[in-house]
């Protein structure tokens, strides 16, 4: 009756993202008394996939048809449901990433499993089996009742501390004999982005609205990511107006974060946008209406104009940086 | 094509969101429902995909009460041919994928679409499942798509990126922002809307996985601190030493 938790191999790496849900895995698995197994799908060199351990994972199973390098939502939810089954899992625990959302239905269906998509917390288990996640786009919050035998769980990122206490765990190496018969689509081409980083992956978080006037002026947004390594966002009327892409919008209907700390600059904080980003630990916002409804939900605010605020801003981040 | 879309009827989106007093039921009173803004881009992509094709139906589905009619006419206005209601109150997202699956299933679509979300329950998991149980494809966000002698070419969003990819028809897809521009209906849309077929069906499988025990409010926050423009050192110091998350 072991935990199961599918940790993403990103090129035969890890993200911090597998740690977490690792992490969250064991935790889960110590409340039923019973151990984690991880698995890999695809090419990873085995000391890599063995660093699960640390997180928390008894043993790692690799999946190592190369097929499964290209990622294939149809192909990849076989191979993992029958290492989930031949494990006897009775928690199957994902991230809730893109990859994530695309195999977590699919899995829920073929193990007859509930599905608890983007939980924010540790489920309780006390004769039923409850878990928290957000609803209504993050306005709100439900406790989700899972009345299978086999549960699914996929964790929002940034929802849950990485705790490296263990040591490496054995490596089992399998051939589940998936092949291109297993895939239903083809990938053609990988288009990643490079030298930035992704919006939901981030702990830092710099977001400006329409209050910058226009694309021009987002150098000063740039600037300051570049100096806190934090990822850009924007609000929704700019990414309508196309002075940013889309998937940089966040919002209830764009992305949904959490990150340590969330930037609002020029943003009056529309409540579709706040709820986008009210799970941020902490949020500075830096608006010249002082009644903007940022405010409400800022931890730190600064009534004054941007462009007058973000130079100066960006040289005492500076000047942080070079001495911390 | 023979397009299935999958409308969702949820609260619109300036709803602040509130719970009864045990915190067992979402309060509804004075709610306005409006089409799931994800599946306004479905319905419209395939108007569009069938545009291009120089024919086909759209089908408009809603697993729900009849409360959501007023939605479905909008969507049979926006340009659907035929709308069909399965009338239950879903209870979780492999309730509905479920009862669509059950409707789908010996219609011969040549494609389902679907948003890649609602915004109220934000579950993501309809078009997953909708694959898994009808056992065709699902590629979910998709930003990109044009059809062509039985396949579909993609673009999707992907953890860090971007993916083109190819999939044979039928398949089920979930849409994402960037597809297209939401397509309003027009006056003479909204008169053919009533001559429209909805048709009503009982719900076949009523099976559900999970239910909502209790809901909770967000944490209130604890009020802003305020600094002055020229205060972006103290503002610094602050987010070190008191919020420790820089």
């Amino acid at each position: 009756m072991a935990v199961v938790v599918f940790a993403e191999n990103n090129a035969g790496s890890f993200k911090k993202a597998s740690f977490e849900i690792v992490s969250y895995a064991a935790a889960i698995a110590s409340m039923m008394g019973t151990s984690v197994t991880a698995v890999v799908l695809g090419s990873m060199e085995d000391a890599v996939a063995s660093e699960l351990g640390t997180y928390g994972a008894a043993k790692v199973v690799k999946v190592t048809d190369a097929s499964l390098d290209t990622f294939e939502s149809h192909a990849h939810a076989k191979a993992l449901a029958e290492v989930a089954k031949s494990e006897g899992a009775k928690v199957v625990v994902l991230a809730n990433t893109y990859a994530g959302k695309a195999l977590a239905p699919r899995l829920s269906v073929k193990l007859s499993a509930a599905l608890a998509s983007g939980a924010v917390a540790l489920p309780e288990i006390n004769g039923s089996f409850t878990v928290l996640r957000s609803v209504f786009s993050n306005k709100g919050f439900a406790n989700i009742q899972l009345d299978t035998d086999v549960k699914i769980v996929s964790l929002t990122p940034n929802s849950y501390k990485v705790v490296a206490e263990g040591n490496a765990a054995p490596v089992e190496n399998r051939s589940l004999g998936i092949s291109a018969v297993d895939f239903k689509s083809t990938s053609v081409e990988v288009k990643t982005v490079t030298g930035k980083i992704p919006l939901t992956e981030a702990e830092l978080v710099v977001s400006a609205g329409r209050g910058m006037k226009g694309p021009e002026n987002w150098h000063m947004i740039e600037e300051m990511a570049t100096i806190l390594g934090a990822a850009t966002a924007c609000s929704k009327p700019v990414s309508d107006m196309h002075w940013r892409t889309h998937d940089e919008h966040v919002g209830q209907t764009g992305i949904t974060i959490k990150p340590n700390l969330y930037i609002a600059i020029g943003i009056s904080g529309a409540i579709q946008h706040l709820a986008g980003v009210s799970g941020s630990k902490v949020i500075v916002a830096i608006n010249t209406d002082k009644e903007a409804p940022f405010f409400k939900i800022a931890d730190y605010g600064i009534v004054g104009d941007a462009f007058e605020v973000l130079p100066k801003l960006n040289e005492a981040l500076s000047k942080f940086k070079a001495a911390n | 094509m023979k397009i299935l879309v999958c409308i969702s009827n949820v609260p619109d989106t300036t709803t602040k969101i509130s719970f009864s007093s045990d915190n067992k039921e979402f309060n509804k009173a004075g709610v306005q429902y409006i089409i799931n803004p994800y599946d306004e881009l479905a319905l419209t992509k395939a108007l569009e995909l069938n545009e291009a094709a120089g024919g086909g139906t759209v089908t408009a589905i809603h697993v729900g009460q009849v409360d959501a009619e007023p939605n479905l006419r909008k969507a049979l206005a926006v340009g659907a041919d035929d709308a069909v209601r399965i009338d239950a109150a879903p209870v979780d997202g492999f309730f509905v994928a479920s009862e669509i699956a059950h409707f789908a299933k010996d219609k011969g679509f040549d494609l389902i679409l679907c948003g890649r979300e609602s915004i109220d329950y934000n579950g993501g998991m309809v078009a997953g499942m909708l694959g898994e149980l009808l056992d065709w494809p699902s590629v979910n966000v998709i930003t990109s798509i044009t059809t062509s002698g039985g396949e579909a070419h993609l673009e999707r969003d992907i953890d860090g990126g971007r993916e083109v990819l190819k999939a044979k028809l039928p398949f089920v897809g979930s849409c994402q922002k960037e597809l297209t521009e939401p397509r309003i209906p027009n006056m003479r849309g909204i008169m053919m809307a009533r001559s429209k077929p909805l048709l009503v069906l009982p719900a076949a499988a009523n099976t559900a996985h999970t239910q909502v025990a209790t809901y909770a409010a967000p944490a209130p926050k604890a009020g802003c601190k305020f600094l002055e423009p020229s205060q972006v050192e103290e503002l610094v110091q602050l987010l070190h030493t008191e919020a420790k998350v820089i």
